[in-house]
């Protein structure tokens, strides 16, 4: 079964960690990506540019609307994904506690929908 | 000669039922690991239950395993029709599965205690919502209608029907497992599965609104599953800390209200009213949870404290020093803003009540429990010891209007009066 790992985090707090913390997370979801892709459980994942450099777009009466940022203006933004297979949602819960962010982030866990 | 009598006339449907919610939990949770499937499970189960209705005239000698081997075959039923209207192939896995199953006929108790624990596991699962978790519980487990469910918790059956569908969807979809958790995880789970019991039984103990102080049915189903839980997983101190701790406090109830329905508290409770017997019960427990090595759980701590109270013949032997002491490493254990109160509302005893002022107003400088409508009243009761008649008044009206349930209403109304 596949799940989606979104990870979630502040920007603004993430913008103000130095160079030696950033580099310090790079090499911490380094590790946590190869072991992964080790086990078998990777299909896919990567990191996203800021929510600044987000548009949306929705169609309303047939006519497409863009606009700056992220759909939902919230504390925390979308800053990557994982699509991992697992098990269940227990080994699909414990992977994305493995994810360097989930210590200061959320990381949520959503199961792909399966057409039969 | 009853039995010659009841095959005349065949079982009485009382019986069967009485029967049902039993055995219900326990041959629904082998039925989810035959089948693969919570809702299927369910439903087959429905249908063993009325094949027994139509069929028992006397308690087959394994209706466990009778109800489990008809539901089994009512599920392969239901897949051989579902492979004749839709494709095949996920069907065929399913149908190899449960015929190729070698099912014992008579289950041995290791394999239904397993899948008891799945059961309660499955239920008690964090990636569902509290209120979800003791919903599935209540049902599944304790075999509880869901019309019963909803009463207990004051939505309509509608909204309740809801709930649980989703519920069942969201354990389908995400594919919450059928297990029970591996020992790294195994304390984490329990603990969700005691907060669970423990939110059952405060819930018929002292229910958070509505009219009756009492709603024991909840709190006798905790004390079940809490007793079901020991027997699965024995020798656990929180297991037994728990069990002891809502048999001392349930041991209180004849006690705790007045034939007309209003409140009476501990120190004027006719002890005589207790009850003996789930006292001794529960005295055994604490001792038997306090001997397991290691950090006491905040259970049993909170049974010690119910164990002094128990012991006391009369409200002035109560052994109030330790009381206090108890409260203290409680605030170390769990520490939280009631259990605060709790010390503070002891320390009055030991010290007086002017020093224990000082801990509640210390309380409410940081802006802890405001909502709770025990902080003011007990606050009121110190004020009161302590001569300062206009501020407990004041204290007592702002406990008023606060309080939910009638009788709490009816006995801060009381305390105004004497104050008058």
């Amino acid at each position: 079964m596949q799940y989606l790992l979104l990870i979630y985090a502040n920007e603004a707090e993430a913008a103000k960690m130095g160079d030696a913390g950033r580099k310090e997370m790079m090499s911490e979801y380094q590790t946590f990506t190869q072991s992964i892709i080790k086990s078998g459980n990777f299909k896919g994942g990567d990191a996203l540019q800021a929510s600044t450099n987000a548009t949306t777009v929705r169609v309303r009466n047939g006519k497409p609307m863009t606009t700056d940022g992220p759909f939902a203006e919230t504390r925390e933004q979308l800053g990557g994904y994982y699509m991992i297979e697992a098990k269940d949602l227990d080994e699909a819960t414990a992977i994305a506690a493995r994810v360097p962010s989930a210590k200061f982030g959320s990381i949520e866990v959503r199961p792909v929908m399966v057409y039969s | 000669m009853m039995v010659a009598l009841r095959r005349e006339r065949g079982m009485r449907r009382e019986e069967i039922e009485q029967l049902f919610r039993s055995e219900g939990g326990r041959v629904l949770a082998t039925l989810i690991r035959l089948v693969g499937d919570f809702e299927l499970a369910e439903e087959v189960l429905q249908e063993a239950f009325a094949a027994a209705l139509e069929q028992w005239t006397t308690v087959p000698d394994n209706p466990r395993a009778w109800l489990v081997n008809v539901g089994r075959h009512k599920a392969i039923d239901r897949i051989r029709r579902q492979m004749r209207l839709r494709a095949k192939r996920p069907y065929l896995e399913a149908e190899a599965a449960l015929v190729g199953d070698a099912l014992p006929l008579e289950p041995d108790d290791d394999s239904l205690s397993d899948d008891m624990l799945r059961l309660i596991f499955i239920c008690c699962h964090p990636a569902l919502n509290m209120e979800t978790r003791v919903a599935l519980t209540l049902r599944a487990v304790c075999g509880l209608t869901t019309e019963a469910v909803a009463r207990a918790f004051l939505v309509s059956e509608d909204a309740m029907a809801q709930r649980l569908v989703r519920a069942k969807a969201k354990i389908r979809g995400a594919r919450i497992p059928y297990e029970t958790p591996d020992s790294d995880r195994l304390d984490e789970r329990l603990d969700g599965v005691l907060a669970v019991i423990y939110l059952v039984f405060s819930e018929g103990y002292a229910g958070t609104s509505g009219q009756s102080l009492t709603r024991e049915d909840l709190s006798r189903e905790a004390i079940r599953l809490a007793r079901l839980l020991d027997e699965l997983l024995p020798g656990r101190a929180e297991i037994a800390g728990l069990l002891a701790l809502m048999l001392l406090h349930d041991a209180r109830r004849p006690a705790r209200a007045s034939a007309d329905g209003d409140i009476v508290l501990l120190e004027n409770q006719d002890r005589n009213l207790w009850d003996q017997a789930q006292i001794a019960e529960g005295l055994g427990l604490v001792e038997r949870a306090l001997r397991v090595p290691g950090r006491p759980n905040s259970y049993t701590v909170q049974a010690a404290v119910a164990a002094l109270h128990a012991q006391a013949r009369q409200h002035e032997d109560t052994d109030w020093p330790q009381i206090v002491g108890l409260y203290e490493v409680l605030m170390r254990l769990a520490p939280s803003p009631v259990v605060e109160l709790n010390h503070a509302a002891a320390v009055a005893m030991v010290d007086g009540p002017a020093r224990a002022l000082d801990l509640i107003d210390a309380l409410i400088g940081r802006g802890e429990l405001g909502g709770y409508h025990l902080l003011p009243a007990v606050r009121a009761n110190l004020l009161n010891q302590l001569g300062r008649r206009g501020e407990a008044k004041a204290a007592y009206g702002e406990a008023l209007g606060l309080a939910k349930l009638e009788p709490e209403r009816r006995l801060i109304l009381r305390r105004l009066a004497e104050l008058d």
